[in-house]
């Protein structure tokens, strides 16, 4: 208790990013608890009702009540953020270890990241929506091949400097496979960067959905997220802001959250660092 | 001694007055008293030299007489640090403000650092570097400046100096980088000039050339030098008083005559014992401990005792009749160059070319060479960590392809390295159990329990607390990371034991240690040492021959008394001469000369001269071919 309290202290990021994080989760676990009104349920005689005691955060133009929306929104935004951001690494990680370690392949998937890299996020996703149709898992899948190559990327650097470090050596020296090295040597090396990189990608990943979302290439609109409650907000943003303040508020406490949780977790993951808790 | 001119007093060479000098870092708790009231004083003409091991304080003090400790967070919370300038002003640089400091540095006092790689900045010309000191402290234009670079740099004996101004720093070697620094450091005519480490990072050869040209420009210049190191050798070189220091305090202070003679402290006592002497083995063949006045822990003099009866029972036999382990044929080790759109082979650097010797059971054989010279690549290229490019090698009288997956990991079984840096060889997110047990477990000698219990007596051995399994390796200082370096390598039984510069990155104390752990487990276990050093005093410690490489190829081999009391090849002979020796009474007139080693980078199929060495004595060989074109 008293343990876990000081790695609190001595790491203040971790706190409130991880506090705020897990607010946001049970938000989105309990949903149907904390909104007390249907998210879907039209009601076009309140269309467009500023916040008030019976609207915590007014509603839209079609008269759904905006903050069941965004407490529903949340789950989508959850969804994507962490389902791409363990997706991208797992799959990031094995291609960038191999691509370390095996020179041919190197060469061969180094030149594909260096193209995926060269198109912006959000175009790629969009062309990728494109060619299916909008649905979360392939909003998932666009957004995991958008971020891939920064994972790879990381890994294979990390990798290659990792093998030239004479604790490596003094493995390969002790008779050690390449399979025990890259698993015991290298990858354990590896996940503080990988740990942090992925918390980014947390938050980029909620962004990219917000912004296909937004524009209308993301998640279909029977499901509320908050990138399609902002667009919906988007004819009368001048006149009425509270339908695109609440969710983009939402939204950046959120990659705050997952981004001070990141920083934190650089610095606790790291061996070196913790003999002072 | 230096000879003071009568015609001066003592106060007018007086240039640097120190007294009472408290330095701290951080504030509050965490406060660290790096530096504690510490005086000294510096003439002009005088060598002070200022001996530590690290975290003495010793750097600390060099800056802080600079007024550069503030950069590192360092405050100077006590005394005064009184510089008599050369217009009879003198100025306290503790109390000095900011603008005085600044007209100072680099005018009156002046700095040259350890690092020659790092310590030059990468972008700039070297002309343009020395010229900015010129015309920043001189008031001159660009084409003054020039000339006064362009003198200075002639003063440092580079050979022309015109075409060295249009050169980066990358185009040089260390030495000459060293050069380029004491050149700007020199620049302006400091009536100080603190030198940190000057030489540290520099092959022998090159290191004695700098000490000539500092003491031969201190002469010229008359400046007062303050002189920091590690290296006892160095201090007996170059020194008229030193200072010891030890956790920011001076421990004894002396002329270096007086301390080297007759020291007091038990510190100062210490690290003269610890610091090998090159000619100390004189008549001795065999590898013998260091006899170090303050002990190191209470399990290692236990088994120091237990040796010595085993020691004597075994020093009369030879080791070098006892049979061959491994023998090493024409071993050829090439680095390929590649270039252009193809990336084709240009050019091939020749690291190993030919290299051939036996190591027997129980024995000590040394590499020793400057960096470049393939020591290091030998040794790697045993353990199949390079890729050889031709050779033989038998362990055991069975031969080892190197080429080969389960050939190599049945020789790692009977071989194991221990590395130089012993900070970066051990994996940061493995336990120091988890380490050591590692190369048992690879090669399926133990599990289980019966690890932990192997791992525990491998502790014991090399001096290790076995109740500190469960640590992390940064928990370490650099010498017990180095012990578990050893244990490690250790863990398979091995028969041969490569340890690439293993003590270099140590501070003396400890490196005499580690030398006589090795020397112990030697003598207990009758393993066989390939001693990769570029530090002759301590090969000369550890070995029974001695193999002396230069570009490449072993240029001597012999009984280490042969090599060190008669070397017969013009480098050995060169080699020899450069090593400091730890006694002032021994300092010798170098010749000052400029002599680089030349590269070891050969086009594509030009083939180096390479022919049989002669015998010139028992088991004593040498090479009588020209090698790279200077020997």
């Amino acid at each position: 208790m008293t343990r876990a309290f000081k790695f609190l202290r001595r790491y203040p990021t971790i706190a409130v990013g991880g506090t705020l994080l897990f607010l946001l989760i049970l938000m989105a676990i309990f949903a149907p608890w904390i909104a007390d009104k249907d998210p879907m349920a039209l009601s076009p005689v309140h269309r467009a009702r500023v916040p008030s005691e019976r609207f915590w955060f007014g509603t839209d133009l079609l008269g759904r009540d905006v903050f069941a929306r965004v407490v529903y929104g949340a789950r989508i935004s959850l969804i994507v953020g962490f389902t791409v951001a363990f997706l991208s690494a797992v799959i990031g990680t094995i291609i960038g270890l191999t691509s370390g370690f095996v020179r041919w392949i190197d060469a061969i998937v180094m030149r594909v990241m260096d193209g995926l890299m060269s198109i912006p996020t959000i175009l790629l996703a969009i062309a990728l929506i494109a060619l299916t149709r909008a649905s979360l898992e392939n909003v998932i899948i666009a957004i995991t091949i958008a971020e891939v190559p920064r994972v790879v990327r990381l890994v294979r650097g990390l990798a290659l400097s990792l093998r030239e470090q004479p604790y490596v050596e003094a493995a390969i020296a002790a008779g050690a496979s390449p399979f025990r090295v890259v698993f015991k040597h290298i990858f354990p090396n590896t996940v503080a960067a990988l740990t942090v990189q992925t918390t980014y990608i947390c938050g980029l990943a909620i962004l990219a959905e917000a912004s296909l979302s937004f524009i209308g290439a993301g998640v279909p609109p029977s499901i509320p997220s908050w990138g399609n409650i902002m667009a919906e907000g988007r004819a009368l943003w001048q006149i009425k802001p509270h339908m695109i303040a609440f969710p983009a508020l939402f939204l950046s406490i959120t990659i705050l959250a997952i981004n001070m949780l990141g920083d934190g977790l650089r610095d606790a993951i790291d061996p070196r660092m913790a003999k002072r808790i | 001694m230096t000879n003071t001119p009568s015609h001066n007093s003592d106060t007018q060479r007086r240039v640097l007055d120190v007294k009472d000098l408290s330095v701290v870092f951080g504030t509050g708790p965490n406060q660290v008293q790096a530096v504690k009231s510490l005086n000294l004083h510096v003439d002009r003409g005088e060598t002070l030299a200022i001996v530590g091991e690290s975290g003495s304080g010793k750097s600390v003090t060099s800056l802080a007489l600079m007024r550069l400790i503030e950069f590192g967070g360092g405050t100077i919370t006590n005394g005064e640090i009184l510089f008599h300038r050369a217009q009879e002003e003198t100025v306290d640089v503790r109390r000095a403000p900011e603008a005085v400091m600044r007209s100072m540095r680099g005018k009156d006092l002046s700095m040259i650092f350890q690092e020659p790689m790092t310590s030059l900045n990468p972008v700039f010309t070297v002309g343009s570097q020395i010229t900015e000191a010129i015309v920043l402290h001189q008031r001159c234009d660009l084409n003054q400046a020039n000339a006064v670079a362009i003198r200075i740099l002639d003063q440092v004996r580079i050979p022309d100096a015109a075409a060295m101004m249009k050169r980066y720093p990358h185009e040089l070697s260390g030495g000459m980088r060293q050069r380029v620094m004491i050149a700007m450091a020199l620049s302006c005519q400091p009536s100080v000039l603190i030198a940190d480490e000057p030489t540290t990072a520099l092959d022998v050869t090159i290191q004695a050339q700098i000490l000539q040209l500092i003491a031969e420009l201190q002469k010229e210049m008359d400046m007062g030098v303050i002189f920091i190191t590690h290296d006892m050798g160095v201090v007996a070189e170059i020194a008229d008083r030193v200072m010891v220091m030890r956790r920011g305090e001076v421990v004894e202070e002396n002329d270096v005559f007086n301390l080297f003679a007759v020291p007091q402290h038990i510190y100062t006592k210490t690290l003269l014992a610890a610091v090998p002497k090159l000619g100390s083995m004189r008549g001795i063949s065999q590898p013998t401990r260091f006899d170090l006045p303050m002990q190191e822990d209470q399990a290692h003099a236990r088994l120091a005792s237990e040796r010595a009866i085993k020691h004597s029972a075994q020093s009369k036999d030879g080791t070098i009749d006892s049979p061959v382990i491994l023998g090493v044929r024409d071993l050829v080790t090439r680095f390929d160059i590649r270039g252009g759109i193809f990336s084709r082979v240009q050019r091939r650097v020749h690291a190993v070319e030919q290299v051939s010797f036996d190591l027997h059971e129980g024995e000590t054989l040394s590499l020793v060479g400057e960096s470049g010279c393939g020591k290091t690549t030998t040794g790697r290229s045993l353990m199949g960590l390079t890729k050889v490019s031709g050779g033989q090698v038998v362990f055991e009288g069975v031969p080892v392809n190197l080429a080969q997956a389960h050939s190599l990991k049945s020789l790692r079984r009977n071989m194991q390295f221990v590395f130089q840096d012993p900070f970066a060889s051990l994996n940061p997110r493995m336990r120091v159990g988890e380490c050591i047990a590692e190369p048992m477990v690879i090669q399926g000698l133990a599990s289980g329990a019966e690890a932990s219990r192997r791992v525990a007596a491998l502790m014991e051995r090399v001096g290790l607390d076995p109740s500190t399994v469960q640590r992390w390796p940064h928990e370490f200082s650099g010498g017990q990371r180095q012990r578990i370096c050893i244990a490690r390598a250790l863990s398979v039984n091995p028969k041969v034991l490569i340890a690439d510069e293993a003590v270099s990155a140590l501070d003396v104390s400890i490196r005499a240690q580690i030398v006589n752990l090795l020397i112990d487990l030697q003598d207990d276990l009758g393993i066989s040492y390939l001693f990769i050093s570029h530090d002759m005093a301590v090969v000369e410690r550890v070995s029974h021959r001695v193999a002396v490489m230069y570009l490449g190829q072993i240029v001597e081999i012999g009984p280490r008394q042969a090599i060190f009391e008669s070397p017969q090849h013009p480098y050995t002979k060169k080699l020899m001469a450069a090593v400091p020796i730890a006694d002032p009474l021994f300092r010798r007139q170098h010749k000052l000369e400029v002599s680089e080693i030349p590269s070891p980078v050969r086009g594509v199929g030009e083939k180096p001269l390479v022919a049989p060495l002669v015998r010139v004595g028992e088991g004593h060989f040498v090479a009588t071919h020209q090698v790279g074109g200077l020997y």
